[in-house]
């Protein structure tokens, strides 16, 4: 579990986060969402200790993160998983030296020990014969199978998506989208999505936060999003007629 | 006030990328592979330009002796002066800061625009020392390519002395050992060691800390061949100064 604290975070005299407090749940698909500018991907950057904040505080499983010796941090960074916008697979090396990267800089397993593992991580997101490949030569989806791949390979406790589904084609968005809420949910891991796409806050959106202006201007789920009176929030997530059918069916049906 | 903002974030730089060292077993395949890329990968533009600017060097030598008291022996002097003193050392690192460090730049600002370093910094991997560390100690062995482009510069001056007329094989093999100074070749490989240092760490700053996209890697390439041009003619100077002239 990540609670997050009264965090602001402000670039020179621009306060992008004002304070947001939340907690993200251990074992469920956590979705931070809002329009572009809101603050998300700051929040999500100082989740993961890229940006120092002014005030507040994250705490990891009751750890609070700014206190923690540097050790500890590493450790706490071991822990993590991260699913970049653009994949981030390092261009010198396979798919498969990808994956195996995280267990040779943390690990001191051997050889094949850490062969039968990328084997089976590999094989867990549908990518077995990709092993010898170069980033280059996959697909956008294959890169983001391989960098769930390689976000998973050492059993995080924590994992963060940024953006996993942007480039993908609806189906192969889909795919990703079930592949991380699986993964959640057999590993029990505490995963934070940052989304655009209303297709997986209605899939997956375990618990759903929305940020605007740097504030979190609503907290709730999948389920309890169709029947929200937040303005705010029905502005944005139902900005398309499409999405105003399908809520307006769900009201019907569920009356 | 920028300027000295970079100064300073790159003299930090340098203190970071001595801690939090990377697991030896990784280390050591980033270090050879950092061998590869930046000292093998020399070694034919190296030899190629050595050799023939050694040739051009004593051509330009012999046309400009004019005078019949002035020995023959003179041509190989001065083509050997010329190419241990400055042409190896110093010309040599200008022609590797194009080479090597916009090599340098674009792979690691690449890296940054795609992510690859925020995806090491994420697992707790000091960046710095992963990226910038190996490249310094590879460059440890840019001695060993400015012997070359010595031995080949001097190779090439006599070829084109002999093959071009100028003097005979005799009088350029007694000119490059007349008043031959041992201290000349130490000063060069001095020069060399500190250049190095600044091969490895001035490109690795401009490609570390860009911000932008792919037209800002080119851009940020280009600024880091300029200082780090500008820093290697300014430190030859004051070497020259410091190691010569006492």
């Amino acid at each position: 579990m990540i609670e997050v604290t009264n965090l602001h975070k402000s670039f020179g005299d621009v306060e992008v986060l004002k304070g947001i407090s939340t907690t993200f749940e251990k074992g469920k698909t956590n979705l931070i969402i809002g329009q572009s500018g809101s603050g998300k991907t700051v929040f999500l950057k100082c989740l993961l200790g890229l940006f120092d904040y002014e005030q507040g505080a994250i705490a990891y499983d009751g750890k609070v993160f700014a206190k923690l010796t540097e050790d500890e941090k590493r450790n706490i960074r071991a822990e993590i998983g991260m699913v970049f916008q653009g994949s981030a697979l390092f261009d010198s090396m396979t798919i498969a030296q990808n994956v195996m990267f995280p267990l040779k800089m943390f690990t001191n397993q051997s050889k094949s020990e850490m062969e039968d593992r990328v084997n089976f991580v590999l094989k867990r997101v549908n990518l077995d014969t990709a092993h010898n490949k170069m980033p280059s030569e996959a697909s956008g989806g294959m890169q983001k199978r391989v960098a769930i791949a390689r976000a998973i390979v050492n059993n995080p406790k924590y994992l963060f998506c940024d953006e996993p589904n942007s480039g993908l084609d609806p189906k192969t968005a889909i795919v990703i989208d079930n592949l991380i809420q699986e993964i959640t949910d057999e590993y029990q891991i505490t995963t934070v999505i940052n989304s655009h796409d209303m297709n997986s806050v209605m899939e997956i959106g375990e618990k759903i936060v929305f940020l605007r202006n740097g504030l979190k201007a609503w907290e709730g789920s999948n389920k309890t999003i169709f029947k929200t009176d937040n303005e705010v929030v029905t502005d944005f997530v139902y900005s398309s007629n499409l999405f105003k059918k399908v809520r307006k069916m769900y009201i019907e049906e569920n009356e | 006030m920028t300027y000295l903002h970079n100064i300073g974030a790159y003299f930090l730089m340098i203190v970071e990328m001595f801690r939090k060292p990377t697991k030896w077993t990784v280390m050591k395949q980033l270090i050879l592979k950092d061998i590869d890329d930046l000292i093998i990968g020399s070694l034919g533009i190296v030899a190629f330009i050595s050799f023939f600017v050694g040739g051009v060097v004593t051509i330009q030598t012999a046309l400009n002796i004019d005078s019949p008291l002035i020995p023959k022996y003179l041509v190989g002097f001065a083509t050997r002066q010329s190419i241990i003193l400055e042409f190896a050392p110093t010309f040599m690192s200008i022609i590797m800061a194009g080479k090597v460090g916009s090599f340098i730049t674009s792979s690691i600002g690449t890296m940054r625009v795609t992510e690859q370093i925020d995806a090491l910094e994420v697992m707790g991997i000091n960046s710095l020392n992963y990226l910038v560390f190996p490249k310094f100690i590879a460059l440890l062995l840019y001695p060993f390519i400015i012997s070359i482009a010595m031995f080949l510069g001097i190779l090439g001056g006599m070829a084109a002395c002999v093959y071009g007329g100028f003097s005979s094989l005799e009088d350029y093999n007694v000119g490059i050992q007349t008043d031959f100074e041992t201290f000349h070749v130490i000063y060069a490989f001095i020069k060399t060691i500190v250049f190095a240092f600044i091969l490895a760490t001035i490109p690795s700053f401009h490609g570390y800390y860009m911000k932008g996209g792919a037209l800002e890697v080119g851009k940020a390439s280009t600024t880091s061949f300029v200082w780090t041009s500008v820093v290697i003619i300014i430190l030859n100077y004051f070497l020259t100064q410091m190691l010569l002239s006492s």
